[in-house]
């Protein structure tokens, strides 16, 4: 760890809540040691605000190790400041020593329309759960199960079904792509379930519905574009939609009793 | 107060109430009967009258999710709430190395007994025999239900499921899912959730805090909740109350935990009668990334399955610290733990690890920068907090590609973290603060002293003893969720549906406006320091005197100095803002006013047990040979704490053991 210490402006989107117009406003932090999290980062600038007397930036976070997918936000232009990392990340993960002294960083909340603004840097991705409520499951009631053995899994669907199902919700996709679609997101579940036996019986119905309701829920569709791949902190690669669209297209020639 | 703090003595601090006992297990049994007994004995509820049932349960992560989808599916009415913007990112998610699970795929004498027994002596003989057992009973059942939902289990090129080893055991038993688990275990419990939330058996309230327990008649009905985008105080009512809250790790400031992760719920339940079970026994987990500086918020585990390949070693010489690590030859390296515990080496418990990881930078052989510390004594001197994990011997055996196939996140993330490549130079490593083995008291049914609040997961105190064992935390809370809890509940819920209630009932309205009064306490203070600065300096206290050794004087000063804290706090804490907005301050003032009452708790219980078990370590109480020395004769009890304030009541409840001899705990 270098022990380094950087000056930063920043310019950070302030919006009281979701019917007020946000505005970008400028703060000066000084003393940035380079070993921070870009998070902690924004909490150094927040301990100052506090101690003038003035709100501190809101912005969601919680586990700060890059799995939860609880933060996120728009880092000069790009989802969890991927145009500043050479490595996929989260933005807890994105840490200062990618900026130098003097840089200036604009920060602001996602910026899609199924995903409304609740303060400063927050948004409602609420979408993405009723995206699985239509069907990003396979039914199993607990005590329902068979031996775990029962199903033996080939290991490189295995594996495939883990990288899609790595996801961990954060929205960056949608934020980066100019059709606001959800279709990454939805593919990598689809995809997850899709590899393993336990998926097959609802694997033609699930499709229908997540799609259903994703384009219900004001997503756009997918002209894949690729912004999603390119800003995902997990990596989940574009080749899981080639798989969705596979999947649906099959699936509006099979009976699946609904 | 009106004694000196300097001249008191441990009795000063608490009074001594009756015993207690556990009263739902037939310990006449022999233990393989014992679970079987109360499921048969336990009260049903016709399927049709389910619906006519309200359970409350507060929290997503395993033991709440997998709870909420489980009381759904069985058909009762169910109300989820979490803190978080969904129920997938409950703080569940972030475990990485396993879940544990007595199947003996590996053929190497694996059993229910022996999952039993190696979790009650990783515990140091400090856990409820009844529910260990029925832990490791169910453990089976686990991996089928995550395998059935689709949970990505790492697999063999033959299909089936892959095991590695794990701390404190001889068997290969952990399933993992890379170094991912604890979100593959989450995802399948949340996608069950959702499920219901379609089917309509379950709502979900997100970024919905508990700030009060509701109780009527001496039964729990409810909670208070802040919806935390409007600021609205709700109550919610129904027939129980579950709580799924996590742990307390927090307390300590710097921690694995996530940043939310907090004890207001329990605590809440605690100032209402529910007892407080083992308060002082907290986990420090031996491999976390160390500290870089006084801004950081939170630390990084590296996972314990790191244990199997990497070894840890320090320098034999203090001059070589700062030498770059390769160029110390084999010699001139002491691998301590592989020298101390040759049966175990590095995979031994997690208490043991840390506490020699401590010594060792105690000696002054610890690694990377040095930092300025005050001793007991309040001189300062210079420490290095860090020990090696080195895989070159790995890579050498396995090939980069071997490694990277194993633990190739974890490599990934510490590269991100620190910004050095662990393939190239040894990892640095050293103990955080991790898990809390102590929580709220519980019966066999997990049912809390108070009827009708039952609590599961990390937030209750049962199973593990006074130290768990790697990969056991996600087994116990799903096992509490998914078959434990749906299976004990319904002998409460059988004899309701309990008097509603409304807004207007006497206790209802007590409780919201209680909640509303300790806001606008806080928003009133307007003073001058920061949450955060007055809760790292409760950290630090935490850390020096109730961290990885204990002492009685050091106790006693903890004691003293965390009550002049919550005085500043209540003197000179800011909260910017108001209540009616989106409001992270307020969030964690509330916390932190919680925290500071939990922490002087975990230092009365630390100082009135005199022995040092599992991750417990009473500097007084210790072998020749430096390892913790229970004191049965004693200490062979749950302490169970009554609130009461200034002097909590402490309630024992004597274990019991039977299937299992009380030895020394070894691992040589």
């Amino acid at each position: 760890m270098s022990e380094n210490t950087i000056n930063i402006t920043l310019r950070v989107w302030r919006q009281p809540n979701g019917h007020t117009p946000g505005k970008l406003v400028s703060y000066p932090v000084k003393d940035v040691s380079t070993d921070m999290s870009f998070l902690e980062m924004l909490d150094l600038l927040n301990e100052e605000l506090t101690v003038k007397g003035e709100e501190p930036v809101a912005f969601d976070h919680d586990c700060r190790e890059g799995i939860c997918g609880m933060c996120g936000v728009v880092i000069n232009g790009t989802p969890h400041g991927r145009g500043s990392s050479p490595v996929p990340t989260t933005t807890c993960q994105l840490h200062m020593r990618m900026f130098h002294d003097g840089d200036v960083i604009t920060v602001e909340p996602w910026r899609a329309r199924p995903f409304p603004v609740i303060k400063d840097l927050v948004v409602n991705r609420s979408a993405f759960d009723k995206i699985i409520q239509a069907g990003g499951f396979i039914s199993v009631n607990t005590g329902a199960a068979p031996e775990a053995h029962a199903a033996p899994v080939p290991k490189l669907k295995a594996d495939r079904a883990f990288d899609a199902a790595t996801c961990i919700g954060c929205g960056a996709c949608v934020a980066a792509c100019p059709n606001h679609s959800g279709m990454l997101f939805t593919a990598a579940k689809i995809t997850h379930l899709a590899m393993l036996p336990q998926g097959q019986p609802e694997r033609h119905l699930r499709i229908k519905k997540m799609i259903g309701v994703h384009d219900a829920l004001d997503f756009g569709g997918c002209t894949n574009i690729g912004e999603c791949a390119a800003v995902c902190p997990k990596a989940i690669p574009l080749d899981v939609i080639s798989q969705l669209n596979r999947d649906l297209i099959s699936s509006l020639f099979t009976r699946d009793g609904k | 107060m009106d004694w000196v703090i300097d001249m008191a003595k441990p009795e000063d601090f608490f009074t001594v109430g009756a015993d207690i006992a556990d009263t739902k297990a037939n310990t006449e049994l022999p233990i393989e009967q014992v679970w079987a007994d109360r499921q048969f004995h336990a009260a049903l509820v016709n399927p049709s009258n389910r619906r006519k049932l309200t359970v409350i349960i507060v929290g997503t992560g395993l033991a709440g999710g997998a709870a909420a989808a489980s009381l759904g599916e069985a058909g009762y009415n169910v109300l989820n709430f979490c803190y978080q913007d969904s129920p997938r990112r409950a703080h569940s998610i972030a475990a990485q190395g396993g879940i544990n699970a007595a199947k003996n795929y590996r053929n190497d004498n694996d059993s229910v007994h022996r999952l039993f027994y190696d979790t009650v002596k990783g515990g140091d003989y400090r856990a409820r025999e009844t529910n260990v057992h029925r832990l490791a009973e169910v453990s089976a059942n686990i991996i089928d239900q995550c395998v059935a939902q689709g949970v990505p289990f790492a697999r063999e090129y033959g299909g089936l499921l892959d095991n590695r080893s794990f701390g404190g055991v001889q068997v290969q038993r952990t399933f993992y899912a890379r170094g991912q688990t604890g979100q593959q275990l989450l995802i399948g419990a949340y996608q069950a959730l959702e499920r219901q939330v379609d089917a309509g058996t379950v709502q979900m309230f997100t970024r919905h805090e508990m700030l009060e327990l509701i109780v009527v008649d001496g039964k729990a009905r409810g909670i208070v909740t802040r919806d935390m985008v409007t600021g609205e105080i709700e109550a919610f009512t129904g027939d129980a109350v579950v709580l799924a809250t996590g742990g307390y790790g927090n307390v300590f400031f710097l921690s694995t935990n996530a940043m939310g992760c907090n004890n207001t719920a329990a605590w809440r339940a605690h100032r209402k009668g529910a007892y407080f079970g083992n308060p002082c026994y907290t986990q420090i987990h031996p491999t976390c990334i160390p500290v870089h500086g006084e801004t950081q918020s939170k630390l990084t585990l590296m996972s314990e399955s790191l244990r199997n390949d990497g070894r840890i070693w320090v320098p034999k010489n203090p001059e070589d610290a700062t030498k770059d690590p390769r160029d110390i030859p084999e010699e001139d390296r002491d691998y301590y733990l592989e020298r101390i515990y040759p049966a175990f080496g590095n995979l031994v418990p997690r208490d043991i690890a840390s506490r020699q990881a401590k010594y060792r930078c105690d000696e002054g052989l610890g690694v990377g920068p040095a930092v300025t510390e005050i001793d007991l004594d309040g001189n300062e001197k210079q420490v290095r907090r860090g020990v090696y994990l080195d895989f070159a011997e790995a890579i050498s055996r396995l090939g980069k590609d071997g490694v990277a196939a194993r633990y190739g996140n974890l490599f990934d993330m510490y590269a991100q973290i620190t910004g050095e490549d662990p393939y190239e130079t040894p990892m640095r490593i050293y103990p955080a603060v991790h898990y809390t083995m102590g929580g709220l008291w519980v019966d066999y049914d997990l049912s809390s002293n108070i009827p009708g609040l039952y609590v599961t997961g990390e937030a209750n105190f049962s199973d593990h003893g006074a130290n768990r064992l790697g990969a056991s935390a996600l087994m116990q809370g799903l096992a509490d969720g998914y078959f434990v809890l749906p299976n004990t509940i319904n002998d409460y819920l059988s004899k309701g549906p309990y008097p509603a209630l409304t807004p207007e009932s006497p206790e209802v309205k007590e409780a919201v406006d209680s909640v509303k009064a300790r806001i606008e306490q806080l928003l009133a203070i307007d003073g001058e320091r920061t949450v955060d600065s007055i809760h790292k300096e409760l950290g630090t206290i935490m850390w020096e005197y109730c961290g990885m050794e204990r002492t009685e004087a050091g106790l006693i000063t903890a004691i003293g100095k965390i009550r002049e804290l919550r005085e500043e706090f209540y003197k000179n804490v800011k909260v910017t803002g108001e209540n009616e907005d989106f409001n992270q301050t307020l969030e964690r003032a509330g916390r932190l006013a919680d925290f500071l009452e939990l922490g002087e708790l975990m230092c009365i219980d630390a100082l009135h047990r005199r022995e040092s078990c599992g991750g417990h370590f009473r500097a007084e109480s210790q072998t020749e040979d430096g390892e913790a020395l229970r004191d049965d004769e004693h200490f062979l009890y749950v302490g169970a704490w009554e609130y009461h304030e200034g002097k909590p009541i402490l309630h024992k409840e004597p274990l019991i053991y039977k299937a299992i001899e009380l030895k020394q705990r070894s691992y040589k």
